[in-house]
Order: structure tokens, then sequence, then C-alpha cells
């Protein structure tokens, strides 16, 4: 491809490019100083992207020799202050966890993409969501959290790095921005644009070298009695922080909707047309997309159910969020769960007749 | 659903109309079916279209077959998934055979009559519109068989009335890799020979 | 009266955690006075392993930091390549360099990364009781080879030096011991001189092996400790400069 939307301005042209790139050239507009990858379908465009990209800019790309190292590598530039990533599809993101739990211990930034696949195992390389447990739950040892976006469109994907890298920043912990197949091949028109960063607080902590001041130091161990207990209340106070101010989600025509289907990333696009083409045979139907997967939008998923209406969870896995969702709705109204997992994608037609029968019942009960 | 046949082309028109195009592009590896995809999904948003392009990727492409859809609206697209597309290029019978009886009833099939025998379209809905395209033969009288993408594309574009093929020869050199701009010529005019040649042919009725 | 010896200022003064007789206080004390004799303890960033040498940042007064078990070289990579005016090293045992994290230290040296590698070699995984470590030798009673290491099925001892100096990408490799004075000398004059091949933009990694006695798991006196490191370690482990491009 010849140099596209050239970003040298701060801000691009409208152009088209696959998931992949576009998160790519967003995570270098946002002032990445360092990228650690390891090949694997579907996100190899992310890793060749960054090859030519990064050295352009006096930046650092490694291919790493394995997931452990990439996770390890982002841990040592993250260490010294750096903005550091990496990207990988669910097996690669398996690898990583035992770096990702040293992370939320020593409370480094960090952002890790995940192009998700099919799985268990080495499964296969088709579009899949069977990672969302993995990624809300923290996914490695220890009580953490991760911050976990979930975008739908390239151009939100594009848009969920600046994002990804400020709450890293912000909060001192790792952002996974959770992709699938799809997302990551599929091509949209993008904008992709330098966003002024928010005011951060200063990186006191990273080990610079002692130069005139007390030795730094960066860890995750605490073995003094009752230090862990006491990290660990640290840390939860910052998630609980983070559960109050940092939710993001977008609803849909729920107002008046008699069901509501929750999705997020591409199985939301695929709702939203669904909802679109119910409302034309006149079923009320809505859509509620979470945008942060952790933390999950408990309280507006609540909120709307405190009308009767039919809760629908659909995703590309065998029902991991539908836990979420049956949580945060506390048995108020019924929730149904419809998914296909390993690289099976539910289609517009699925969905909608989903929505139909579900709302059979109602018909009869209104007239 | 519908009384004739003359209605059901009237509903090809309507889809026209709705703006809003799925199209699934397919063949064998080599034959530029991603580059027509993102050819087409290219000259759709210089045109201020919203557009969608998805690939099949990695292990599914090996062994010969790839395929793309696009998807091409004027508002936001929800899916980029194409189950049953609107409209279908077939490059050779392995793909029409995959994805000929997908096509919506209704919709639009460009083939390339230079691999695939009229024969098999047998199977068909018959309310498919369908046009046989010489595609190989024209490219390698344009000088460049590898152009035959470029012909099924021009022959597609003209028979929609989506973009001119000038359009998408503007558009060519942004998704055409530098190192192949010397094919730049043959591919426009490849795209023009597609375009003249549906403008001047009628489509097949089964 | 004159003082004839101090500790070093990057030396912090805190009792050690240290068995009677290990090697890791002498291996600390090297590194400590090598970055005060070199003055750039206002640059320099330590990784500590996983193992007994994890508390190395209570004793070591740079910064530092604390990495999962074996991926220290790989840390180190990331550390390096963001802050090449950075001076890196890795502190790193047996079973964190030559078991766990055998594939970061052998790529961190093929990619010749610009780092200092202190590999201690107690032949025994000290922090979890006394096991069989890669670099146990034949016949050596350990928690997990209870008749002694048997070559057959458990393998011969990993020469992670003799390894590492075939890579192009390794510039540096000796390996030195900390048993007696005269080794003790050695081993600081190796340990500076990777430092220094870093600090001139040599490029390529320089790893020191440090044979140290463990007399805790090798259930001995720290006198006889000292010795066996003489008789028996080094018959396995030859000391000497395997590389120095």
């Amino acid at each position: 491809m010849r140099e596209k939307g050239d970003t040298s301005n701060g801000v691009s042209e409208r152009t088209l490019r696959c998931g992949n790139e576009a998160l790519a050239e967003a995570a270098v507009l946002a002032g990445l100083d360092a990228y650690f990858g390891y090949p694997i379908t579907p996100q190899n465009e992310v890793t060749a992207y960054m090859s030519k990209r990064m050295p352009e800019q006096g930046r650092v790309f490694i291919q790493s020799e394995s997931e452990l190292a990439a996770i390890n590598m982002v841990f040592g530039a993250s260490a010294t202050g750096k903005r550091a990533m990496t990207s990988s599809s669910s097996p690669g993101i398996s690898l990583m966890q035992e770096g990702m739990s040293y992370l939320a211990g020593a409370e480094l930034p960090a952002v890790v993409v995940n192009v998700m696949r099919g799985g268990p195992g080495l499964g296969n390389i088709a579009p899949s969501q069977g990672d969302y447990f993995q990624a809300t739950r923290g996914g490695g040892h220890g009580d953490y959290r991760t911050i976990v976006l979930g975008p739908s469109t390239v151009q939100e994907l594009a848009d969920c790095m600046p994002l990804a890298f400020d709450l890293a920043d912000k909060y001192r912990m790792t952002v996974v921005v959770l992709a699938d197949g799809i997302l990551g091949q599929m091509m949209e028109p993008v904008v992709l644009q330098e966003k002024p960063r928010p005011e951060l607080p200063p990186k006191d902590w990273a080990l610079t070298g002692a130069q005139g001041r007390e030795q730094n130091i960066v860890r995750s161990l605490w073995l003094k009695e009752g230090a862990l207990e006491e990290h660990n209340y640290k840390l939860q106070a910052k998630y609980r922080q983070v559960q109050e101010t940092e939710v993001r989600c977008e609803d849909y025509k729920i107002d008046d909707a008699d069901i509501i289907v929750i999705a997020y990333g591409v199985a939301a696009r695929i709702v939203r047309s669904a909802v679109n083409r119910a409302r034309q045979e006149g079923v009320k139907a809505g859509l509620i997309r979470p945008i942060t997967l952790w933390p999950f939008p408990h309280e507006q998923i609540s909120r709307a159910a405190e009308e009767f209406r039919i809760f629908l969870t659909v995703e590309m896995s065998c029902g991991q969020m539908v836990e979420d969702v049956k949580l945060a709705v506390a048995g108020k109204v019924p929730v149904l769960f419809y998914g296909r997992p390993g690289g099976g994608i539910p289609t517009v037609d699925d969905v909608l007749e989903n929505i139909r029968q579900l709302t059979l019942p109602l018909k009869r009960l209104v007239p | 659903m519908y009384d004739t046949k003359h209605e059901i082309r009237n509903t090809r028109y309507q889809l026209r109309k709705t703006n809003y195009e799925e199209v699934i592009i397919a063949g064998f590896g080599g034959q530029g079916i991603i580059l027509a995809g993102k050819l087409l999904a290219q000259t759709a948003m210089t045109a201020g279209r919203e557009v969608t392009y998805m690939p099949a990727y990695g292990a599914e492409v090996r062994g010969g077959t790839a395929n793309c859809a696009v998807v091409i609206a004027d508002e936001p697209i929800a899916s980029p998934l194409v189950s049953r597309p609107n409209s279908l290029i077939a490059m050779n019978k392995a793909s029409l055979n995959k994805f000929g009886g997908r096509v919506k009833p209704g919709g639009l099939l460009v083939f390339n009559s230079s691999l695939i025998d009229e024969k098999n379209l047998d199977s068909l809905d018959e309310t498919i519109d369908i046009l046989p395209v010489p595609a190989d033969e024209f490219a390698v009288e344009l000088g460049n068989q590898k152009a035959s993408n470029m012909v099924a594309l021009g022959a597609y574009l003209q028979k929609t009335g989506l973009f001119s093929a000038d359009a998408a020869a503007q558009a060519l050199p942004d998704v055409l890799a530098r190192r192949y701009h010397k094919t730049l010529p043959v591919n426009t005019k490849a795209l023009h020979r597609g375009a003249k040649f549906a403008k001047t042919t009628d489509s097949i009725q089964l | 009266m004159k003082a004839v010896f101090a500790r070093t200022p990057s030396l912090k003064d805190q009792p050690t955690h240290y068995c009677p007789g290990c090697g890791h206080g002498i291996a600390h004390r090297l590194v400590a006075e090598v970055i005060d004799e070199l003055d750039i303890r206002g640059r320099t960033i330590g990784i500590a392993p996983v193992g007994c040498s994890v508390l190395a940042y209570d004793y070591l007064d740079v910064d530092m930091v604390e990495v999962a078990h074996g991926r220290a070289p790989a840390v180190a990579t990331g550390m390096k390549r963001t802050n090449p005016d950075k001076i890196i090293f890795s502190y790193q045992g047996d079973g964190d360099l030559a078991a766990i994290g055998t594939g970061e230290i052998i790529h961190a040296a093929h990619r010749g990364e610009q780092i200092t590698v202190i590999f201690i070699n107690n032949a025994v995984f000290g922090m979890t009781g006394g096991q069989m470590a890669p670099t146990t030798i034949p016949g050596q009673v350990t928690a997990t080879t209870p008749v002694g290491r048997e070559v057959v099925g458990q393998g011969y001892p990993l020469q992670v030096s003799e390894l590492l100096a075939v890579l192009p990408g390794a510039v540096y490799v000796e390996r030195c011991s900390v048993h007696n004075p005269a080794r003790i000398l050695r081993a600081k004059k190796a340990i500076k001189h990777g430092f220094e091949l870093q600090l001139n933009g040599t490029h390529g990694l320089s790893l020191i092996e440090v044979l140290s006695p463990c007399p805790t798991y090798w259930r001995m006196t720290p006198a006889k400790a000292m010795e066996w490191v003489e008789t028996e370690m080094t018959k396995v482990f030859p000391l000497g400069c395997l590389k120095d491009v």
C-alpha cells in the first residue's frame, strides 16, 4: 500500500484502513514509545505496520521471541516511564497473563490489544469473543483488574488507543483493547488524529536512574506481614475509583423497548442491524452496548431492567458477558442468551429471529 | 412474495434505490479478488459513501480461494458481514458454487465467463440478473491477464450504476501497491473495457 | 587510624537475609563497588530475579525492578531500547536464567542487547528449598535428586556461558567465582568490564557467570562450601573468559 493518511500534521484525511493498521497508527499518534510483539493471526498487520512506522519515528520496535518476552519488554519499558504496548490474539494473550499479573502488582501502565480468535487451545483464526472472561476477570493470578475497552468500529478502535494510554497512565493499570478478527481485518474509512494529552499524574515512580534522589523500586513482591493485604486494598480502592468514573456505554432505541439486546464489539453491529429490522416489523427492540467491559455498565443495565422487558445477550461465544448482565439485572427481568462460539458469527437474521421469538408472547399478552 | 419476475426486477431497482449495496467478490488466489474489493471500497469512500470491506483471511484463503465482502451505504454500516449479498462477482467456478445460492432474489451476478460455463448457472434463483463477462479474454487482449478482476469490476460498476469506471480508475493508485503502479494504465483500460461491455450487453434471463 | 575498607555508597547499610557463607552478599558488593567506581549510580537500573536474590533492591541502592521468574532479559531489553543512555543490568540465579528463563537469555544475547547480566550459579534452587537446578552437577544430592543427580533422566549440568559464547550477539562472556579473595578480585574485574562495555556503547550482551557457594543446601560449612566450588564445581564449570570481542 502507498503511504496513506499522512498524519504528520496530527490529523489525517478520511482513509480506508483495516482495524489492525488503524489501531497501530492511532497508537503511534498517542505517543507510543515502544511496541513489542510476536506474530499471530489475525493481528499480524499491527506488528508489520509497527516494524516500519516505529523506526521511522525513531521509536522502538522489537519482534520478540515469544509473547512472554513481549509482555515483559512492555513491563521493562513501562517501568522506566515510557508508553509501551503489545498486541496479540487469544493464544498469545494467554501466554501474557503472567506478565499482566506482574504489571498489575507493580502498578505499571500498559496497553495490550487482543484481536480475539476462536478457542480454546489453538482453536482457529476466525473472529471470536471467547476471551471476555479472561479480559474482564484479570486473567492472571491474584486479585486484580484490567480496564477493558470493547470497540465496535474501526474508528472507535482507533479512538480507543489514545484513551487506553491515558487511562493506563492515569491509573497505573493495564488497559486491554478487546477487538476480534473481524475488527482487525475489516477496512473502514477512518480519521486519525493526534489528540491533546489530558493532564496526567507525574511518573515520579519511574526508574530513570537514582540521580540526586533516593532509589525507586518497582515490584510486586510484598513479603512483610500484612504488606500484601495492604497493597491489595490500595489496588481495590483504585479499581473502585475506575468503576465510579470510567464506565462507558451506548444505548440505542431502548426507551420504549420491549426487548433490549446487550452486545459489544462487532456483535453489537450485527445486533444494531437486527434491531433496525425488528423495528421495521413493529417489534420494539433496543440495544445496550457496553464500551468498557470492565468497568461494566452495571448501573445503566440495572436501570433499564426496572421496567419489565426481555433482555437478550448476543455474543460470539457460549455466553460470557451474559453473566455480567445477569449480575446487573439481579433477577428483575429475564435474561436470555444467543451466541455462537469457535468462529461462528451470529447473522442479522439469526438475531432477528431470536428477537421475534422472544417477543411473541408479549404480542399475545398485549393485543 | 413476488408475483412476477417483472416485479422482482423492480425490487432489484428498489434494492439499488435504498443505496445499501452488499457485494461478495470471490475467486481463487492470484485473481486480484482482494484488490478488486479494496478498490470498490476506496471508490465508495472517495465518493463520500459509508463503506466496509471484509476479507476472508489467514488459513481460510490458503489453498486457492479468496473472497471479500463490501458493503456500501449512506448511513453508518451496522454489520460488515454479508451472508446474503445483493450482488456477486464470481471469478471462478468454485466461487459461483459457494456463493451463487446466497444471492438475494432480484440480485445481480457478474461472472467470469472465460472460466465458468453457463451450465453452472442452472441451480441459481431465476430472478437473479446475470451478466457473463469474458474477463480473462478481455484482459489478455489488453495485454495482461491479471487485469481480469478489473474487467469484472468495471462491468459490475456499470451494471449497478454505483460508480463510473473513471471514478474507480482514479481510486486505483490508493489501493495498488506502489511497486505495481506500472500496471495502472492496463488496469484502467480493463475497468473501462468491462464497463463498455456491460453497457452494450444484455443480461441473461434464466 | 586509617580506614582500609568501607562500605561502598551504592550498597545499603542493611542486615543481610542471606545465609552464612552465601555468595550473594559478595556478588552484591562487587556490583555496588563497580557502580560507584564507574560513577554510574544515577543512570543505572537493576533487575532483580525470582530466587534468593529477589530482594537485591534491599541491598543495592540504585533504581531497581523485581520481575517475573526468568524474564529479566526481556525486561532489560524493554528498558535499554527505550533508554539507550541508561546502564541496565540483570542479576539472575541459575533457576531464573538457566531453567525458566532460558528462552529470554538466549534471545536477548541473540539480538545483541546492550545489557549486562550477572549470572549467579550455585548449582541449586535456593529459595524454594534446595531443589535440583539445571546447573546441579552429576551426583549432587538435592531435595529433588535424593540419590544424587543422575545424568540419565535428569540431564547434564547446563553450561550456559559456553552456550551463549557461540552467539555473535554476546560480546563478552566470562565465568568467575567468589570462593577466594583472588577469585573475588577477578570477578569484580569481569563485572566492571561488562559495565564498561555497556558504557562505551559496545553493541552486544555481556554476561558474567559467578560460581557461588550455597552452604545451606549443599549441607556444608561455609568453609567447606568454598572448597567445594574449587574442587568440584570448577571441574564442570571451568573458570575463565570464554569470549571478549
